[in-house]
């Protein structure tokens, strides 16, 4: 990843001009042609630095829920128990942190109902206490990522 | 929102979840896919936008491959009639990346806002951290940052049923 790369992706975090030609706008802003915009984004993506190219769904408000959940996992027991949240399909990520609640995951699913769901079933699996923490107000912070 | 993928925003937001074709006109690949026309993926893409259903319309970085190896969370207890007041503060600064109020789960957990602050290590992120209690006045606070040590997955969670499609962007 170079220079442009970088100016492209903080370019792009601004978000992508919604019109015919998106890449041959966002081109022109960045002084370079379509095809070199196209080829480097596609680079990004196979290489993983982006994941993603397209819209970001509120998931809330297509009849979806997301949770933040976490539990105290034996550290003897830790990638066990990782093991079994992870092999949840609802779950979307997983994060060991230094707390007392030292695992942290989001759960997505398709409804409200599912989240309590499979925390129960996470429950049971891990012997664990899931403690859910559902987000009750988001504060803007804006795109500011300097890539 | 149910029956959904019976309309035709239903179909294009379903269209549109595995992200949008790197092509010169890429609304008009997913056009073709759901049978209308360029001007109503376009004009549709809009609306959603406009009523938040689509938050943004971009990119998902990946911060580690972008050297931001380390993250905290910075959680804190703030009384429930100033936490909306701080937290839009908190916002605002440059190093906070998300920032949600969350329910309290006493004993065990008595913090009620959540801040997730970047770094290129976990220094970095300590130094950050300290600048942003004592810009906000906030050192006396009860707070806490929970350092991240592994990360086990991270996607954009994709889920298609049969009347819903959702895509999102998830972190911290």
């Amino acid at each position: 990843m170079d220079e442009f790369d970088r100016r492209i992706i903080n370019t792009l975090q601004g978000g992508l001009p919604l019109c015919e030609q998106p890449f041959a706008s966002l081109a022109r802003e960045l002084g370079t042609d379509e095809q070199q915009i196209v080829a480097r984004i596609s680079k990004l993506l196979d290489d993983n630095v982006l994941t993603r190219f397209g819209p970001l769904y509120d998931a809330e408000r297509l009849g979806g829920a997301l949770t933040l959940c976490a539990l105290s996992a034996p550290p003897e027991e830790f990638e066990e128990i990782a093991g079994k949240v992870n092999a949840h399909p609802e779950t979307a990520h997983n994060y060991e942190r230094e707390h007392a609640l030292n695992m942290w995951f989001v759960l997505a699913t398709e409804s409200r109902g599912r989240i309590d769901e499979v925390v129960t079933e996470i429950e049971s699996e891990t012997g664990c206490r899931v403690f859910q923490f559902p987000k009750q107000e988001e504060f803007f912070v804006g795109l500011k990522l300097d890539a | 929102m149910a029956n959904m993928t019976h309309t035709m925003t239903g179909a294009i937001i379903e269209a549109m979840q595995g992200g949008l074709p790197l092509t010169s006109r890429p609304f008009v690949q997913i056009a073709e896919r759901v049978g209308t026309d360029e001007q109503t993926v376009i004009e549709t893409v809009r609306e959603l936008r406009t009523a938040g259903t689509i938050k943004r319309f971009g990119v998902v970085v990946r911060h580690h491959e972008l050297g931001y190896r380390a993250n905290g969370m910075l959680v804190m207890d703030l009384p429930d009639e100033s936490v909306e007041t701080i937290a839009e503060r908190l916002a605002e600064d440059p190093a906070v990346t998300l920032c949600y109020r969350r329910p309290r789960r006493p004993p065990a957990w008595p913090y009620n806002l959540f801040c997730m602050i970047h770094g290129r290590d976990r220094v970095g992120v300590q130094r950050k951290v300290d600048a942003l209690l004592i810009a906000n006045d906030l050192q006396d606070r009860e707070s806490c940052v929970l350092f991240s040590r592994k990360r086990f997955k991270q996607r954009g969670a994709i889920y298609v049923s049969s009347d819903t499609a959702a895509e999102a962007n998830i972190d911290g």
